[in-house]
């Protein structure tokens, strides 16, 4: 009871990247709450599935396993998690912010009134004073998140409603076994108690799934082009460079939305937080926005035309200069230099 | 074949995305004034989606539904140029700071009283806040079935509803009935542009609050013109409970504001050329960096 729960995401039989990395988070809030941590997968062919969570410091994974459960519906999975939660009655919630949890997570927390926080980047326990009722809460669940276009950060919690559900970004928190030896228990659900008939109304007739081609998440470098490359031709620069040093192409959100690149190479605060050891930002100003995703970058050289564009507040080497002047002129030193 | 009945949720929203330095206040607050407001952009992919339904299904209504102050009729408007049918404007201090959920709650208590209702749809998320909550709680709180993430919605008739959906790592098409709550993503069609026809007919459109200081000629035109009115309804046209509305009735509460400050530290300053741009390739390549 009054645990803390992360709901793991299944794609082709594997624990989503997303869900170990809460798993690793959810050990650390249930350590610091002392209680235990579950996790719940929902499902077909789920046999073994506790062996991928467990070594997380998973105490309990509780498994719902039937062939109408894969691929994801809204409304068995809600149906599950709010019957579940109403018995377990979890203190804390997490889901990944993906398609599947930004489509499950409010669902559940409306039927539940709980509140939910989206795209929190830390989760923290701490106390909170409400002045106005004079009265004290021990130990909640801290939901800091950016919001407005990143301009702040807010830090959200939830008093009186229980679970506190928050959903978080793959690749914001870091994902760690805690003990390949560690043992838990497992409980499979009835499924036929935890869902109705109607609940699979709606039906997936089709689906073309692909891993993704593009890897900026795990790329050791990274050259990122912001609106300020001013055109697709130019943002072919930054491929040119990128294979001759051997670099995955990202791009700001103004870049994706200008047309340059395609979403999956979005960083940022809605694309994906990355942590290179080179990150060579082109044209990009440098808003909140876009560098919440690269700021624990271990070297950064931001390349604009403004030389007081706030990037350059994160960089190793400013270089001030127009793209189409600045690259080829590193393609040509590099391979100079590398002969 | 009768059409269909579609609500369009959208929002009125600061444009986050071109924030300048001015936008933020010396305390730290938000500097609302000098953000120009718009139409929040995934919902008027939304709205693209039911004037393509429209389109297909002629006698189809399309009436769009926004919560906000009065100078949110200005998004109603915009609709209208683009070829929505109506609007209502929900407004009402009741529902200051309400959260994702609060609003939900009050949505929703605003679409029960609009009558039998096929399709809501909006963006998936607004770029104020990014939550993508608010489209699954209203279906939630109706007892509708919901698919978000839609890229197109194929067709909708004979109470099926059929969705290409676009997700990470592909392309899911799911097959529904109505009644349907779908959230629209950004890369489904952009919103056609505005049709001067509807800009002609619907440019004085005025909700209530908006009509305060209007002379008796204009009165007089929204009295004879009866298509001019927007729909402006307060907590007090739809049935709530206090206690779900605004700051009561949301659960997360704002604990801490941070304004986000840039530290500056030590960098390099280099020149355009190839001297200097040599100077780097060496120090990358010499400090394993690359290379």
């Amino acid at each position: 009871m009054n645990n803390v729960f992360v709901y793991c995401e299944i794609e082709e039989g594997q624990v989503a990247d997303v869900s170990l990395e809460l798993l690793t988070k959810g050990r650390k809030l249930a350590d610091d709450l002392k209680c235990e941590l579950e996790a719940i997968v929902i499902g077909a062919d789920l046999k073994g599935v506790e062996k991928q969570i467990m070594p997380y410091g998973v105490d309990t994974v509780w498994i719902a396993s039937d062939k109408r459960l894969y691929p994801y519906t809204t409304l068995p999975h809600t149906s599950i998690i709010v019957k579940l939660f109403g018995e377990e009655k979890p203190q804390i919630a997490l889901m990944g912010a993906t398609s599947i949890g930004r489509d499950l997570g409010p669902r559940v927390s409306s039927a539940l009134h709980s509140g939910l926080t989206a795209d929190c980047t830390s989760l923290i326990i701490g106390d909170h004073e409400d002045k106005k009722n004079n009265k004290v809460y021990k130990d909640l669940l801290y939901q800091i998140r950016p919001a407005f276009g990143g301009n702040i950060v807010a830090t959200i919690v939830n008093p009186d409603c229980r679970p506190q559900m928050a959903t978080v970004r793959e690749g914001v928190m870091k994902k760690e076994i805690l003990s390949d030896a560690y043992k838990g228990k497992v409980k499979q659900l009835d499924v036929e108690k935890y869902v109705n008939a109607e609940d699979f109304i709606v039906k997936v007739i089709e689906r073309h799934m692909e891993a993704s081609k593009v890897n900026i998440k795990n790329a050791g470098i990274i050259i990122a082009g912001g609106y300020g490359v001013g055109s697709k031709d130019n943002f072919d620069k930054l491929y040119e460079l990128a294979d001759v040093i051997g670099a995955e192409v990202g791009a700001s959100r103004a870049a994706v939305d200008a047309g340059y690149a395609s979403h999956e190479r979005q960083i940022g605060q809605t694309g994906v937080t990355v942590r290179p050891k080179l990150y060579i930002a082109c044209g990009i100003s440098g808003q909140i926005q876009h560098t919440a995703g690269m700021e624990e970058s271990s070297m950064v050289i931001a390349i604009n035309t403004d030389k007081n564009a706030p990037i350059n507040n994160f960089a190793d080497y400013i270089i001030t200069g127009d793209i189409a002047d600045v690259i080829p002129k590193m393609i040509k030193q590099y391979k100079e230099n590398t002969k | 074949m009768k059409g269909l009945k579609i609500v369009v949720l959208a929002k009125q929203v600061p444009d986050t995305r071109n924030v300048g330095k001015d936008a933020m206040k010396a305390d730290g607050t938000v500097n609302r004034a000098v953000l120009p407001a718009i139409f929040n952009p995934e919902d008027l992919n939304a709205l693209e989606q039911a004037l393509r339904l429209k389109d297909k299904y002629p006698g189809t209504e399309i009436t769009l539904l926004t919560m906000g102050p009065g100078r949110a009729a200005e998004i109603i408007r915009e609709g209208l140029y683009r070829g929505a049918d109506n609007g209502i404007l929900l407004s009402d201090r009741a529902f200051a700071g309400s959260d994702t959920l609060a609003t939900s709650y009050a949505l929703s208590c605003t679409l029960k009283k609009m009558g039998k209702i096929d399709i809501i749809i909006a963006g998936r998320q607004a770029i104020d806040g990014d939550t993508a909550q608010v489209g699954p709680q209203v279906a939630e709180k109706l007892g509708f079935p919901q698919i978000t993430y839609a890229e197109e919605v194929v067709s909708a008739e004979k109470g099926k509803i059929v969705i290409k959906r676009r997700l990470e790592r592909g392309v899911e098409t799911v097959e529904g009935t109505l009644p349907m709550v779908v959230t629209v993503n950004a890369s489904a069609p952009e919103c056609r542009p505005r049709n001067a026809k509807y800009v002609m007919k619907y440019k004085h459109a005025r909700a209530v609050s908006e009509m305060q200081n209007a002379d008796e000629d204009y009165i007089l035109l929204h009295n004879n013109r009866p298509y001019l009115n927007i729909g402006e309804w307060s907590v007090n046209d739809i049935e709530t409970k206090a206690e779900e509305l605004g700051l009561t009735g949301s659960p997360t509460k704002v604990k801490a504001i941070e304004n986000v400050v840039f530290q500056a530290k030590e960098a390099k300053v280099l020149e355009p050329t190839d001297a200097d741009m040599g100077e780097l390739m060496k120090e990358l390549i010499a400090n394993h960096t690359i290379g």
